[in-house]
């Protein structure tokens, strides 16, 4: 039955699953990228992908717009993003601590809400597929990367936007000085509270994001805890990636591929127990944390409050 | 000895262990705001929370039930705190825990005495969930890496060994010819069954004469050893911490662990202990929740069906108690109130039982950002003994006011 994967169209059918899966994590790891490259370590991360993934699937429920979901998204990963940015950069708070306080927060207040708006579960029609013209036509590729709902090709574009903005920009210097040495950026006259707030906050527009592409994009359901941990592993990503954007695409698309061969197997009835293939991207992580903890570029002031000293 | 805070205001000293009381009142007070924006009545609905949590006898062995996991896994998180270690794997720890009493209890001999099997099953989940938490520990002691992430990893390995194990190799055989197919073992054998106190403490309040001789109070409740257990250990803990050596290392590693290992300690080992100790605390809550409570291991309803997010709970619960296994004890007393009465909201003003949830993220968020304060009053205390006696150097004052 192994032999069913050398498949042509199975390996298609993988291959473009997991360039699917890997959408939620793209937008929550590249998100919580950026915080923890100012300093900031958001734990939270799964608690905003569930109240992006109830708003944006209630909005679209409501008013039948996906253009509204997705701003009603971005504006509850927003106040979610503020609020942490208050307890970790304003009030100094443990920030790993914090983070579960907001994954709590999210995990009860999605279910919560969700028990409230609706009786049963039910569906939305979310993001159609768009097959990209010429592209989609190409053998294989067209099939595998082509032929996806926007928030996918969205996703994607962000990792160079990322790269960019982190690399070449006076904004992406500002970042990474306020996460390497705040004491040097602040006395250059960098606000580092200012940087951590806006890093902060489009971390969780984008984690917010990742819940949406969940609930309006690919699966089309709210379900409680629906997100079930995708949360914490976009923040391993991160150090999977070594906190640059190329890296966490990496990260994400192995790990998807895995999940998606992982469902696959499922499907199957395979001699493979699926739990053991569903613990598989959880191995991996920690056997990436292993080797990414060899390197040595990370932030130096990641989870460490930063308070101007006398 | 803490001798600056001898010179603090007393006001400080009054205030400080408030602030969780404070935060608690915080989040109940947006909770209130939230049930009015739910069109339900705020004192209706923690009037009914209250009762659902104290109102009766069942109700008080409830409470005390839901909290025996909490202060397992917060006396273990003041271990792990103390010593500088983020354990945030209790439910994983908790999960291999009960797998580890449920597979020995399925395969000791039906004769073995009741008191040989309990023991036995308690050392086994007390031992998986230290494994489970050394695991963490070695991997950030020697390979460095995050405890967080790694626990949190090893929380979702749990869960798929869990429900593997109990849809193949302990799945009750009965179950397994169903064609629904529970994935659930057999009910243990009764001598795996931890003792009820009721009849216990019924014993105790005629001696004291509180009730009549042929009266029951407890002894028609579900209360079971485990909370005994808990608290004796949470005394013991407290022990281990503030008067032994080993303790103090821990918290020494915790506190300042390159001046630890000046002083000659060896901080990895005791970064691995601390993990150690506290996942074999986890572990025993999840023993615990199988011989106490469930007396079979399910994985229906997947991990948190089984702890109950007790892994997490117990986290907001040591934090409340100001990471002091004492102060957990009451800690977990309320948030096991809060859990139990949070069913009797839903019943009683259809207000989904979530909202426990959120208010318990909320109490979280707010005890740590009051740490601020704390910290800050932390330094003032410094200035203030830097104008103290000149014969002891700076660091060591520095050190101690930290406390």
């Amino acid at each position: 039955m192994i032999g069913d994967l050398l498949n042509a169209t199975v390996l298609i059918g993988i291959a473009s699953s997991g360039i699917q899966l890997a959408t939620p994590y793209l937008y929550a790891s590249i998100g919580e990228m950026f915080g923890q490259r100012s300093g900031v370590l958001n734990l939270g991360v799964e608690g905003m992908m569930l109240m992006g993934a109830f708003t944006a699937f209630y909005t679209v429920h409501n008013t039948g717009s996906l253009v509204l979901g997705v701003l009603a998204a971005l504006m509850i990963g927003a106040l979610m993003g503020l609020a942490m940015a208050v307890i970790s950069v304003t009030l100094q708070a443990e920030q790993g601590i914090s983070g579960i306080g907001i994954y709590l927060f999210g995990l009860g207040m999605s279910d919560l809400l969700f028990q409230k708006s609706f009786s049963q579960i039910v569906t939305v029609r979310g993001f159609p597929t768009i097959r990209i013209p010429l592209l989609s036509e190409i053998p294989v590729i067209g099939e595998v990367f082509f032929e996806h709902n926007l928030l996918v090709y969205v996703a994607f574009a962000l990792v160079p936007l990322a790269w960019f903005v982190l690399n070449k920009t006076t904004l992406g210097l500002k970042i990474r000085a306020v996460g390497q040495n705040p004491q040097a950026a602040d006395t250059m006259g960098i606000s580092v509270a200012r940087v951590r707030y806006f890093t902060v906050t489009l971390g969780g527009m984008l984690a917010s994001m990742a819940g949406a592409s969940l609930s309006i994009a690919l699966l089309n359901v709210f379900q409680q805890n629906m997100t079930a941990g995708q949360g914490f592993i976009a923040v391993a990503l991160v150090y999977f990636g070594s906190w640059r954007p190329g890296g966490v695409l990496i990260g994400a698309l192995l790990f998807s591929t895995v999940n998606a061969l992982q469902l696959w197997v499922r499907t199957k009835g395979i001699d493979i127990p699926a739990e053991y293939a569903s613990m598989a991207p959880y191995l991996l992580t920690i056997l990436a944390l292993v080797f990414a903890s060899k390197r040595v570029d990370q932030p130096a002031a990641l989870s460490k409050p930063f308070e101007r000293g006398d | 000895m803490d001798l600056s805070s001898f010179r603090n205001p007393r006001l400080y000293r009054l205030i400080d262990p408030l602030l969780p009381l404070f935060a608690t009142l915080a989040a109940l007070l947006v909770g209130a705001v939230m049930l009015l924006l739910m069109n339900a009545n705020p004192i209706t609905a923690y009037r009914a929370l209250y009762e659902g949590a104290f109102g009766s006898k069942n109700a008080v062995a409830d409470t005390l039930i839901k909290a025996t996991p909490l202060l397992l896994v917060g006396i273990g998180i003041c271990i792990s705190f103390r010593g500088g270690v983020i354990n945030v794997g209790g439910e994983g720890q908790m999960i291999v825990g009960g797998l580890a009493a449920t597979a020995l209890a399925l395969e000791l001999p039906e004769t073995t005495s009741p008191a040989l099997a309990l023991l036995l099953c308690l050392a086994a989940s007390f031992a998986a969930g230290a494994i489970w938490g050394g695991i963490a520990g070695a991997l950030k002691a020697y390979f460095k890496v995050n405890e967080i992430l790694s626990t949190i990893m090893l929380n979702q390995i749990a869960i798929y060994w869990m429900i593997y194990l109990l849809n193949n190799t302990l799945i009750d055989p009965l179950k397994a010819q169903q064609a629904s197919r529970i994935p659930e073992t057999a009910r243990l054998p009764r001598q795996f069954d931890l003792p009820r106190i009721g009849e216990w403490l019924d014993t105790l309040y005629k001696w004291l004469g509180l009730v009549g001789p042929d009266d029951k109070l407890w002894a028609t409740t579900l209360l079971h050893l485990g909370i005994v257990l808990a608290v004796i250990l949470a005394i013991a803990v407290y022990i281990f911490l503030w008067r032994t050596t080993i303790g103090y290392r821990i918290r020494a590693v915790g506190k300042n662990p390159r001046a630890s290992r000046y002083a000659g300690i060896r901080v990895k080992r005791y970064v691995v202990l601390s993990l150690l100790l506290s996942g074999g605390l986890a572990g025993l809550a999840g023993g615990i929740q199988v011989m106490g409570v469930r007396h079979r291991m399910s994985a229906e309803g997947g991990g948190i069906a089984f702890t109950g997010n007790a892994g997490f709970n117990g986290i907001v619960a040591a934090l409340f108690g100001q990471l002091h296994p004492i102060g957990t004890i009451p800690a977990s007393v309320l948030f096991g109130a809060l859990l139990v009465g949070g069913n009797k909201l839903q019943r009683d003003v259809q207000v989904p039982s979530a909202l426990i949830t959120v208010l318990i993220g909320l109490v979280i968020i707010f005890v740590v950002s009051s740490e601020l304060w704390r910290r800050r009053r932390a330094r003032r205390r410094v200035i203030v003994t830097e104008a103290g006696p000149p014969d002891r150097p700076p660091e060591s004052q520095a050190m101690e006011a930290g406390r």
